[in-house]
């Protein structure tokens, strides 16, 4: 199956909510709207054979307007072919449709996003923390918690680097 | 109105008790909490609590440089860290571009399959504890233990093993190595036979094992199953033929794959998969070629001790490289091995810096131990003990 064979099907149906389709990256990369991207995402496995969620995670980028994405990776068995989707949503509203109803292997790689970084998967049966204390009042893996103590002072390595 | 219907009408509503397997149960074999619902001796329901030694490696590779990374991987499933550090590092290297050549390959191959065995041998033996026979655990992990050395020869460490470097090993494979490679390859299929004819065909184990813990082949794709578990299914999935690595195309090798997805299929997934491996590694080990066993890629490779100690250049280069001041490409990659429970993804995005902007580290048992719940409803307690143990779950990979 060719790169172009799936941004011809998706177009159609979908050319407002594609944002970007990256070529370059080792797999068919695609931007997509947030409140698109369970339908993408279900075309994808149910006409294009999409039906293995490989992995499903978060990243945060501070500087964008839309802080906070996750990227999810599919694989087609049959042609094996993989692709990547990405949607973005800002940290005042982190919403994106659970996949639990699609995929039963999501339910904890989006607990797991939730725990990381505080997406909120609407419609997940049992959106809690997995990995870390239910007590926990902040995500940990957005980039404004530096894994250091910012306020040592006995350790300064600005020189190396870092 | 019979008699039947009376009765059951005035019968009191079914009370449940709670049952907590974990987190410290023998029988769990890893630090991680099951709260099974129970009817008497039946499962209604579970509920799994995982998170108990979660030690947040993907916050903390964001802070390290890539060769830094390694040892975090070891910690992963650390049954099998070599095929963890290998995959790393075969992610790092898709990064940068970097081509190995086929002895690299094939030393890569004899380490990961070595790996491999020692992570069947370990969880099928398991599966043999938890059924009441201790005899098959005990006799296999003598081998386990060869394997073990074969280790400490490569890289001078036995169990988190940080074996090989970005670009090939540090160390070339040794005379030593490869004869006690040898010794392990001519000892184990005698003990694996003997280790089969204990169990394979035993009625208590068959009895215990056959329709225990399945899953059809639909609801183990559905559920993201990859390796033994999916394969026991009946999906012919194995990343080495589906998207090949470390040149695992020039070898011809069997993807075993079971009927019924359930615990007995498991295990003779797994023990069909370590004469594949046994075959392998005989394989590579013969057609080894000759050539460097390094890539000395540019922003990785360290230059030798010797010289870094007398020579001005190979330090300035020393120092650079642990310093992280080197060129890595802004991008992203996607790098997937077949571990010893399934596929083991790198997913790495970099921003050109020293250290990876974003990691993610796709744990087989993490995604199918979900499925956990599904596959005991309905059956007795000591049928879950031997499904948890046939799933392989690693405690170490189930929480990062």
């Amino acid at each position: 199956m060719e790169n172009a064979t799936i941004i011809d099907f998706l177009i159609p149906d979908f050319s407002e909510k594609i944002l970007l389709v990256d070529e370059s990256a080792d797999i068919l990369t695609l931007i997509v709207d947030s409140s698109a991207a369970k339908n993408i995402i279900r075309t994808l496995k149910e006409q294009l054979n999409f039906f293995f969620l490989t992995d499903l995670c978060g990243i945060h980028y501070p500087e964008q307007e839309k802080e906070l994405g996750v990227i999810y990776h599919l694989h087609n068995l049959l042609d094996n072919k993989r692709i990547r989707i990405k949607a973005f949503v800002t940290k005042e509203n982190p919403q994106v449709e659970s996949l639990t109803d699609i995929f039963s292997g999501a339910n904890w790689m989006e607990r797991e996003t939730y725990d990381f970084y505080g997406i909120e998967f609407t419609g997940h049966p049992n959106l809690k923390r997995i990995l870390n204390v239910d007590y926990m009042d902040y995500f940990p893996m957005r980039k404004e918690y530096p894994l250091e103590d910012a306020t040592r002072t006995d350790k300064d390595d600005k020189f190396f680097g870092r | 109105m019979n008699n039947d219907d009376n009765k059951n009408s005035i019968e009191e509503p079914k009370s449940y008790n709670t049952l907590n397997l974990g987190p410290t149960h023998p029988a769990t074999h890893g630090i991680f909490q099951n709260v099974l619902t129970m009817d008497g001796e039946k499962i209604v329901d579970a509920e799994q609590t995982i998170g108990y030694i979660h030690r947040a490696f993907e916050k903390i590779a964001e802070r390290r440089a890539y060769y830094q990374i390694t040892p975090l991987t070891d910690r992963m499933n650390y049954c099998s860290s070599p095929i963890n550090n290998i995959g790393w590092h075969l992610a790092v290297e898709k990064l940068l571009g970097v081509e190995t050549n086929k002895r690299i390959d094939y030393m890569r191959i004899i380490a990961m399959e070595l790996a491999r065995i020692a992570d069947h041998l370990v969880c099928n033996s398991v599966i043999g504890v938890d059924s009441g026979a201790l005899t098959g655990f005990v006799y296999v992990f003598q081998e386990r233990e060869k394997i073990n050395e074969v280790y400490e020869e490569l890289c001078g460490a036995r169990l988190t093993t940080h074996l090989g470097c970005i670009g090939g090993f540090e160390r070339d494979i040794t005379p030593k190595a490869i004869s006690k490679i040898r010794t392990v390859m001519k000892s184990l299929p005698k003990v694996l036979h003997e280790f089969e004819n204990l169990l394979m065909r035993n009625r208590i184990f068959m009895d215990r094992t056959i329709n225990v813990g399945g899953i059809s082949a639909e609801r183990a794709l559905n559920y993201s199953f990859t390796g033994p578990c999916l394969r026991a299914a009946g999906v012919d999935y194995d990343v080495r033929v589906m998207e090949p690595y470390s040149s695992y195309q020039d070898f011809d090798f069997v993807v075993p794959v079971g009927q019924n997805g359930d615990t007995y299929d498991r295990f003779c997934v797994r023990q069909t998969e370590m004469w594949e491996s046994i075959k392998l590694i005989n394989n590579a080990l013969e057609n080894l070629p000759e050539g460097k066993f390094n890539m000395e890629v540019p922003a990785f490779f360290m230059p030798p001790k010797e010289q870094v100690y007398s020579q001005m250049e190979p330090l300035i280069s020393h120092f650079k490289k642990v310093m992280g001041e080197i060129d890595i490409p802004a991008k992203e990659i996607y790098q997937a091995v077949e571990g010893g429970n399934g596929e083991l993804g790198f997913y790495i995005v970099s921003d050109g810096g020293r250290t990876p902007y974003r990691v993610h580290f796709r744990r087989p048992c993490f995604i199918y131990y979900q499925a956990f719940p599904e596959m005991v409803r309905g059956a007795l307690l000591s049928d879950a003990i031997l499904t948890l143990s046939s799933m392989n779950v690693i405690a170490g990979e189930l929480d990062a």
